[in-house]
């Protein structure tokens, strides 16, 4: 017997709707013959890209052709260290992707590449007031995620660790937290490095999962990117559903009476 | 001793494209795009003069001057 779950569960961020609650990055694959398989078996609907100076030295492979009409851009603003460069490079993305969405970056370490939260404001106040749907990277911090809300940002973007380092989500509680008190959805954005990780985050309470190198850098992206699907849909379903209660003590489950014996 | 000044005029008399001095030569955007084998109606390209977006429908009026910094900038590949 098959049982119906209600699918039915669209995340909507600044009016644009989604079935699917993982965004995949398209760095980093062995070729990209894997890279569009991959995206196709994460079934994502939004894919990032970053905006680099052109290589006058010849052709490069366009991203755009390559991705087509089989999901969204959300292009980031990776590597800006100041609010400056990141608006730059957002007005340059506007243009070249014919979008108004950022995930907004501003780097204030190079080595952890934490967020610099005053940056990151002030660009987000800035991308705001001229159109922009913003989606800042930010650190797992409740107060700056209500502030980056504040400022108009259409969702927060939390690391669950340091970009790229597979950790998976360092502060659980924190992370749980935002997503109770956020007024816009919680994407859980860096740190992933395996599907019971991307379970958790949407168990947590997040809206969606932005991940990148622990598909492209797995063995097998493709299969990675399947499970990372599977693993956002179970994590989705079980929020829903409601985890019970931690106990310290066993409760069996079997009924108590009628056991056979003495 | 006059070294920093050759350098003055030279950078005068020149353009910076992504970073790196090259001689005037394009007096327009879309100029400076085919002398440089970019093709103008490819996707996922931008252009910033001297910091500001200039938008593709500009493109073939938008003059370029000595002393310009120009950035070309397409999608890639990102996280």
């Amino acid at each position: 017997m098959s049982m119906d779950i209600p699918t039915d569960d669209p995340l909507v961020i600044a009016g644009r709707t989604f079935s699917s609650r993982l965004f995949l990055g398209t760095a980093g694959y062995p070729n990209r013959r894997v890279m569009l398989d991959a995206v196709a078996a994460s079934g994502t609907e939004m894919v990032t890209a970053a905006i680099r100076r052109i290589s006058l030295a010849g052709e490069e492979e366009s991203l755009v052709d390559l991705i087509g009409e089989r999901a969204h851009f959300l292009p980031n603003t990776a590597g800006c260290q100041t609010a400056r460069d990141a608006v730059l490079t957002a007005e340059l993305a506007r243009e070249a992707l014919g979008t108004d969405w950022v995930k907004l970056e501003v780097i204030g370490d190079r080595e952890l590449l934490y967020p610099d939260v005053e940056e990151l404001l002030r660009a987000t106040e800035t991308l705001v007031a001229a159109g922009f749907t913003v989606l800042p990277y930010c650190n797992d911090d409740p107060v700056t995620c209500r502030k980056l809300a504040d400022a108009g940002a259409a969702a927060v973007m939390p690391l669950g660790a340091p970009i790229g380092s597979g950790l998976g989500i360092c502060n659980p509680v924190m992370i749980e937290t935002i997503c109770a008190r956020s007024p816009v959805p919680v994407v859980l954005d860096a740190g992933i490095g395996t599907a019971s990780e991307a379970a958790l985050a949407m168990e947590l309470g997040c809206a969606a999962v932005l991940l990148n190198t622990a598909v492209s850098k797995s063995n097998d992206p493709v299969r990675m990117a399947a499970a990372m699907r599977a693993g956002v849909e179970a994590g989705r379903l079980a929020s829903r559903a409601g985890r019970i209660p931690r106990k310290r003590y066993a409760e069996p489950s079997s009924p108590q009476l009628g056991l056979v014996g003495t | 001793m006059n070294n920093g000044r050759d350098a003055r005029m030279e950078a005068l008399a020149g353009i910076t494209v992504n970073g790196l001095a090259e001689p005037f030569e394009a007096a327009t955007v879309a100029a400076l795009l085919a002398a440089k084998d970019i093709d103008s109606d490819a996707r996922g390209i931008a252009v910033a003069l001297n910091g500001r977006v200039v938008p593709r429908t500009a493109w073939s009026q938008q003059a370029v001057a000595p002393g310009d910094a120009v950035e070309i900038v397409r999608a890639r590949p990102g996280g």
